[in-house]
């Protein structure tokens, strides 16, 4: 038993563990105007993994697959239906006020900053609801603010912010008691191009200054790319790859998209292992696997043709996920495979 | 004939919406029994101490009860919904979009109340009186032809309760807090309706003036065709009046709206 | 409990900032809390101008059951008053976002969308409580006015329960907000009127099933020095503390239950 653990964190290899852990829901659907069925769904069946201290790491799978279950019982809110599940050697479930005051979770869609007042009090309230010692509150308040340029907001009644204003606004309310693990749950759905660069420079920064263990559910392969050595994909309840993000595009095959503009019209670009998929006017489209870094081909085409502009279009998550859950339907066995530790 | 189609698939999607929340209206109809079963008993004390008070005996004040709390959702005594929606859209902004669509604002939102109320008057009216004519001795009509007459004068009050509801509604044009408004026209509704107490029982003068307001039109007047206590004819006559009249209302202050928006540039 | 007291605290404090954010909108809500909540007594007094008695009460002895059932009502809907929308929370899952915070979800869900305009209804019903008082011309004595207390007391937390119990019903039907109010509201509307009226199968029900009785009846027909209905000894009307204590802990229950079925099933 756990009991001998005091302070809950086990060795650092296991910061978070999951043992075989299940959630098996009964619902109920209408067959009839008055029948109803009753059914059970595996939404989360037998998924087993560790998460070390410190490490950032992507959780992504198609809708329903059972991720928000899984952070669910990660974060206490769900009970589970068997296995074992420790969080910094806490038992979620058990002891969901103790956890609580250890890990920080973003819902992405859901603000939990108080609508009419200006944000400064939302953390006033976490301050006193977290008793967070005055100095740490004062120092992480500032250093979060300071680092996601939320100064001249604080003042400001948290209605009158933008989607991505708001974002920033509840990851410092999720940070400022410390917490050890932080979870985030589309932390850049909704939020332009520079508010999504903002969030993620904040998150490797946090990550690398305090050791935060990070979880993240995306839709956003970028969010992946630049922020999680680790990705894990789940599918059905199932745990169906667990490594490395190249790892999953070799896996699913998957291509980037890098568009060019040329000064004029030209014969299709010769660039392998890029392959021209698209040509409209003086605008061409190359695929390439995603795998492969776009460096050495931008520096290929820019020597040989008049470029104007280009861009680079990541793969769809979606896509990505489909193709290799595709590939592996057809293997022996679709156990979790753990690519590098 | 297009417009016409038009408004009965407003008319039918107003239905479906409320249809969808099959828990919330058997909640509904619990709470309307529940509220129905202590005041038939608060009645039949009152018609005990003075019977045929108002003119009604104890069965017929206890048909006002059961009735009443059966329509109570249908002629949107406190409100029908559609008005916070409006409220809303005027707040944001988003009506100026409606108001320079093909179809008319007030037609529409009106096709679409008329079916909520025909899914309340389904959903909402028949358990209740139902369940009080179980319990109770009520002076239910026999002849169909009382009933008829009775729907036809509930659709009359729907329309004037509608007309009522859109002109708070679009008051939000100009006041900044249509909700206060909506709140002051929903508590204005319950006393001179017939919500509170029967409006043949207020007293004196009191009790003249509220028989001719508005707002008798969509509880009252019904009723008492059901009880055959007033003719239908001049009921009709009464509540078509008004309706025309709030409508009318309605019309003037829609168009109002619609220069404010043109001058504020949309 | 003092965690649970200690959150409901830090959220009500918001809530009242927020809405001190909009003064004149709240000037106005309680406003027409006030009067909303006062129609009923407008019922009553339009029913007297017709009649001299109602079930063998005066106006003033209605009055002061209205007052008791109305006060008590208005302080626990003051506190609990935006329970029924715990359903909602449940539909749009937004109940994850407290069980996520170190503080007893139960305080969280009390203290959500706090509204202090719902003092609208406890002013009402102490001015009413306080026109039957003096119209009533009793011999006061300090057992009648420490029945007036602990009715009130006992009243607000008999209430409570049955907001906490009906909160707890929409873990398991999330649409069914409306139940609750008629145990509540409805409740509340029952005990405006006398025992008298009211069929002996409804007066046994809310004496032994859900215990309402206990709020105003028992203790006001003490007061009043009336007879109970169902020949019960005058001695249950000092009852009401340990009806609600009994009251509050099994509303508990329902809520631990409620809570964990939800954290078993998600919805």
């Amino acid at each position: 038993m756990d009991g001998g653990v005091v302070d809950g964190d086990g060795p650092d290899g296991d910061f978070i563990r999951l043992e075989r852990v299940e959630k098996v829901f009964e619902v109920r659907t209408r067959t009839g105007l008055l029948r109803r069925e009753r059914r059970r769904v595996r939404a989360v069946d037998s998924i087993s993994f560790t998460v070390a201290r410190g490490e950032m790491v992507g959780y992504i799978g198609p809708n329903g697959a059972g991720k928000s279950t899984t952070i669910k019982m990660l974060t206490g809110i769900l009970t589970p239906s068997g296995g074992r599940l420790r969080v910094a050697g806490i038992d979620p479930s058990r002891e969901r006020t103790r956890l609580a005051q250890r890990i920080g979770v973003v819902f992405g869609q859901r603000t939990t900053l108080w609508w009419d007042l200006p944000l400064i009090d939302s953390y006033r309230l976490m301050h006193r609801m977290y008793r967070i010692p005055d100095r740490r509150y004062r120092e992480n308040l500032d250093r979060c603010v300071e680092l996601l340029e939320l100064e001249s907001l604080l003042d400001v009644p948290v209605r009158q912010l933008s989607l991505g204003q708001r974002m920033r606004g509840d990851i410092v309310a999720a940070l400022l008691h410390d917490p050890q693990v932080l979870y985030l749950d589309e932390p850049t759905i909704g939020l332009d191009v520079v508010s999504k660069a903002r969030v993620r420079d904040f998150l490797r920064e946090l990550n690398a200054e305090r050791g935060t263990t990070v979880l993240l559910t995306t839709h956003d392969l970028q969010d992946i790319e630049q922020l999680c050595s680790r990705v894990m994909v789940i599918d059905q309840g199932r745990l169906m790859y667990d490594g490395p993000l190249a790892g999953l595009h070799e896996v699913g095959d998957s291509e980037r998209t890098l568009v060019v503009d040329l000064e004029r019209e030209m014969p299709p670009i010769e660039a392998p292992p890029a392959r021209v998929v698209r040509v409209e006017g003086p605008r061409q489209w190359l695929a390439f696997p995603a795998s492969e870094s776009a460096a050495p081909l931008v520096a290929h085409i820019a020597a040989t043709c008049p470029l104007v502009d280009l861009s680079v279009r990541e793969p769809d998550i979606e896509a990505v996920i489909a193709r290799m859950l595709h590939r592996l339907e057809g293997a022996a066995d679709p156990a979790p495979e753990r690519a590098v530790s | 004939m297009g417009t016409g189609r038009l408004y009965a698939a407003v008319a039918a999607s107003g239905f479906r919406r409320y249809a969808t929340y099959r828990t919330a209206t058997a909640a509904g109809v619990f709470t309307n029994s529940v509220f129905g079963l202590i005041l038939a008993y608060t009645y039949l004390a009152v018609w005990n101490e003075r019977p045929h008070l108002g003119g009604y005996d104890q069965s017929q004040a206890l048909t006002f009860v059961w009735v009443s709390q059966g329509l109570l959702m249908t002629v949107a005594v406190f409100g029908g919904g559609f008005e916070e929606e409006l409220i809303e859209r005027i707040r944001t902004g988003d009506v100026a979009v409606d108001l320079y669509r093909p179809v008319d604002l007030q037609g529409w939102w009106l096709a679409s109340d008329l079916g909520r109320a025909l899914f309340h008057l389904l959903g909402r009216g028949v358990v209740p009186l139902v369940f009080g004519a179980l319990l109770f001795p009520l002076a239910l009509p026999a002849s169909p032809l009382t009933w008829a007459a009775f729907v036809l004068a509930v659709g009359l009050g729907v329309v004037v309760s509608f007309a009522i509801r859109f002109v708070v509604a679009l008051s939000a044009f100009w006041l900044l807090d249509g909700a206060g408004v909506a709140q002051l026209a929903g508590l204005t509704a319950v006393f001179c309706s017939g919500m509170l107490l029967p409006l043949n029982v207020f007293p004196g003068t009191l009790g003249e003036v509220v028989r001719l307001l508005p707002w008798s039109a969509l509880l009252q007047a019904p009723v008492d065709v059901l009880l055959g206590v007033a003719d239908p004819l001049p009921t009709y006559g009464f509540q078509i009046a008004w309706a025309v009249v709030l409508l009318g209302v309605g019309r003037l202050v829609q168009s109002a709206a619609t220069r404010r928006v043109v001058v504020q540039g949309g | 409990m003092y965690e649970g007291l200690r959150a409901y605290g830090l959220i009500t404090a918001m809530w009242i900032r927020s809405t001190m954010a909009y003064r004149a909108s709240f000037v106005m809500t309680t406003l027409g809390n006030f009067a909303a909540t006062g129609l009923d007594f407008v019922a009553i007094m339009l029913m007297f101008s017709r009649i001299d008695s109602l079930g063998g009460y005066r106006l003033p002895e209605v009055a002061f059951l209205y007052g008791l059932s109305a006060t008590a009502f208005g302080f626990a809907d003051l506190v609990l008053g935006s329970m029924d929308r715990l359903g909602r929370r449940v539909r749009d899952g937004t109940l994850d976002t407290l069980l996520v915070r170190p503080a007893p979800v139960l305080a969280q869900v009390a203290a959500d969308r706090f509204g202090l305009r719902r003092l609208g209804r406890i002013v009402q019903g102490v001015l009413v409580l306080g026109y039957a008082v003096v119209s009533l011309d009793l011999a006061w004595t300090p057992s009648k006015v420490l029945m007036v207390l602990l009715a009130l007391l006992s009243g607000a937390a008999i209430f409570c329960a049955v907001f906490v119990a009906g909160a707890a019903f929409q873990f398991v039907a999330q649409d069914a907000s409306e139940v609750q109010n008629s145990f509540t509201y409805g409740g509340q509307t029952l005990l405006q009127y006398p025992p008298t009226v009211f069929a002996k199968e409804l007066v046994r029900g809310v004496t032994f099933v859900l215990p309402l009785a206990f709020v105003n009846w028992l203790p006001a027909l003490y007061v009043l020095g009336r007879p109970y209905p169902l020949d019960l000894p005058a001695w249950l009307a000092f009852a009401p503390p340990l009806v609600a204590a009994a009251c509050c802990a099994l509303a508990m229950l329902a809520w631990r239950a409620g809570l964990r079925s939800y954290r078993s099933t998600g919805s």
